[in-house]
């Protein structure tokens, strides 16, 4: 098991900076493709002369080819010395202000949606059929259908402004006030929950009813083992794995962009916020970060959730293949 | 065959499920007696109700829209009418079950020894490592090589073989006095079902374990069995000694059954004969018996139910349900006997 662990961790590593080489070329090209997109002259700011771009331009290295570009940014991305082109800020410090941010969002949220995720689910499997689970299908395809900038819109102003029981928008560090930490969040973890909660139940739902109907869960009863032991340790355990990995794997995504509107909505100032706002700038250097961040922590969870994967089902073996 | 008194009494038993096409009566008021030490064989085709009689009596056809009527008393205890946790504890302790499919039957994410100590754990207040040692001892006991060894293995690790010698284990690890196996050697190799059924066979001599065993193997009745009911349709239509059944068989169904048998000290047949016709469906069976749209020997008489009773003076355990003149029968059987049943 531990030759075969390092092997696999090597093999991900490897994969890793595969991966993010190939995001940030593509990041890049896509740049200095973009109609528009040439720092130089936005940064001279609106009626440039010629010689004022020309001087950014070779300030900045902008006349330098591509590869010495992108090999030049690089360099300076993984020393920390990178700066936006037009706030001048040293982008990982803004990284890493976003960072607590985004991951309290982001574990919050992901916490809520499995919890509610596992218990709606189970409930409705074994009701299936009955009316609570037909309610509950409506209520997870609206879920699941309702765009979260949308929802997160009407929350804020509604209990935000309106109503006042929520603060409308802002975050406060935990450090600072737990409590008022915690009270800034719900909204927003409720607003980017509601998809993964309608997805995920529908998913452990027939996961549950398809487990339930398996032999080992028959012998479980044979054995004379309580219902509720047959429902936790025979029918949940197996259920659980699948939507297990796909927590890993939104939980990545989740960090890696998918909080971007949330984080918008809410003014929470997280990266994904950061990362919106230098979309909007075409402002390369933070785009590069971001999507280098994002890339980095979808391809750790994904390599997570197969460790997971494989302690959780022993059939499965790391190199990939099912063992019988 | 030895007669003791009986350890479960099972009379009338009924069971039907609603569906969505109607009302399903999957079992049709079956009687059986199986005595302490005994192996009674139900045989019949797919979807007669020999597993649903079984599971019925385990209570776990319970719930799934079944309606259960009837008696089946087992060690003094009313099963039909139990509460479901009365069943509960009855359920791996006193009566186990083993399935088909040993493939599927073993949670694959438990190890083997930890499936069996959850059995034991389930009905014994025992410690963990106590329990453990019994599992081992069980696995050792059902013929698993190195058992210590393999006791933390996965069901995956293990051969068909082996999961069904652990699945019996397991059934064993409570000292019931009655053993449900449903199709136990149906998923294995002809090889590793001998090694099961001798195991069986070796399990109900040496312990006095009484073993009802539902199966559609003829072969295996023939090794095992020291009684046999022959269901049909829902309904048990002959029953009676092994040997009365395989050399006085007296319903015709029996004989069809009995002749689909390949026999090694026969002439070889050039087609391997059969019954016609398909077995009816149980939303809407044939009045009267049901095998008649299938009987050549029909006649007015059967579209009455025919009650499972003694016909023949000289064997008064030996009952069917069949109209026919038990001399009758002994005529008829014999104008179709070319490569059908008698005595080998």
């Amino acid at each position: 098991m531990n030759s075969e662990m390092a092997a696999f961790i090597l093999r991900r590593l490897l994969s890793m900076v595969a991966v993010l080489f190939a995001v940030s070329v593509i990041v890049f090209l896509i740049f200095t493709v973009l109609p528009g997109g040439d720092p130089a002259v936005r940064m001279a700011g609106k009626i440039p002369t010629e010689t004022q771009v020309e001087a950014i331009r070779e300030e900045w290295g902008f006349d330098e080819p591509i590869y010495v570009q992108y090999a030049t940014m690089m360099e300076k991305l993984f020393s920390g010395e990178t700066i936006s082109y037009f706030t001048q800020q040293n982008v990982v410090d803004e990284i890493a202000k976003g960072l607590p941010r985004t991951l309290s969002l982001a574990v919050g949220a992901a916490l809520i949606w499995m919890a509610f995720a596992v218990a709606l689910g189970l409930y409705s499997a074994l009701r299936a059929g009955r009316l609570s689970d037909r309610l509950l299908t409506v209520l997870a395809l609206i879920g699941i259908s309702m765009p979260v900038f949308w929802l997160g819109a009407l929350m804020s102003y509604y209990l935000g402004n309106k109503l006042g029981i929520f603060p409308a928008t802002g975050y406060v560090e935990f450090g600072e006030d737990p409590f008022q930490w915690f009270w800034h969040l719900v909204m927003p973890w409720t607003a980017l929950s509601v998809l993964f909660i309608g997805f995920y139940s529908r998913v452990l739902r027939s996961d549950v009813l398809e487990t339930m109907g398996e032999d080992y869960v028959r012998t479980a009863r044979a054995k004379g083992l309580s219902e509720r032991r047959v429902l936790v340790k025979h029918v949940l355990r197996n259920s659980l794995i699948p939507i297990i990995t796909l927590w890993g794997l939104d939980f990545g995504a989740v960090i890696g962009g998918g909080a971007i509107l949330t984080e918008s909505v809410f003014e929470l100032q997280g990266v994904g916020q950061y990362a919106a706002e230098s979309v909007g700038q075409l402002d390369l250097p933070p785009i590069m970060a971001v999507t280098m961040f994002g890339a980095f922590f979808i391809v750790v969870l994904n390599a997570v959730v197969d460790i997971a994967y494989a302690a959780l089902d022993p059939r499965i073996r790391l190199e990939g293949k099912p063992a019988r | 065959m030895r007669a003791r008194s009986p350890l479960l009494t099972v009379r009338d038993l009924s069971v039907s499920f609603k569906t969505e096409e109607g009302t399903v009566q999957a079992v049709d008021t079956v009687d059986f007696e199986l005595g302490a030490g005994e192996v009674l064989a139900i045989v019949g085709e797919s979807g007669s109700g020999k597993s649903v009689t079984a599971m019925s009596l385990m209570g776990l056809t319970r719930g799934h829209n079944a309606t259960i009527s009837g008696a089946a008393e087992f060690e003094g205890t009313e099963l039909v009418g139990a509460d479901g946790e009365e069943l509960r504890k009855l359920r791996g302790n006193r009566m186990a079950m083993i399935f088909q499919d040993p493939m599927s039957s073993l949670d694959p994410v438990y190890r083997v020894a930890d499936q069996i100590v959850e059995q034991i754990q389930a009905h014994r207040e025992v410690g963990k490592a106590e329990a453990r040692e019994r599992a081992i001892e069980l696995l050792d006991a059902v013929g698993i090589p190195d058992a210590a060894g393999r006791a933390d293995a996965y069901p995956h690790e293990f051969s068909g073989g082996m999961r069904q010698r652990a699945m019996i284990a397991m059934a064993l690890s409570l000292e019931p006095s009655l053993l449900i196996a449903d199709e136990p050697t149906t998923a294995l190799d002809v090889t590793v079902q001998a090694q099961i059924i001798e195991l069986l066979r070796d399990l109900n001599r040496r312990r006095d374990l009484s073993i009802l065993l539902i199966t559609h193997d003829i072969g295996v009745v023939a090794e095992i069995a020291d009684r046999v009911a022959v269901m049909y349709a829902g309904r048990i239509v002959e029953y009676g000694s092994l040997d009365e059944i395989f050399y006085d068989p007296q319903h015709p169904y029996t004989w069809g059954l009995l002749g689909s048998l390949t026999r090694i000290d026969r002439p070889r047949p050039k087609r391997l004969p059969q019954i016609p016709g398909m077995p009816p469906s149980l939303l809407a069976p044939p009045r009267g018996c049901h095998f008649r749209p299938r009987c050549e020997h029909e006649f007015d008489r059967c579209t009455e139910v025919p009650g499972l009773e003694p016909r023949l003076a000289d064997a008064p355990g030996h009952c069917d349900r069949c109209w026919l003149e038990p001399a009758r029968k002994r005529e008829l059987r014999k104008v179709g006997e070319n490569n059908q049943v008698g005595p080998a």
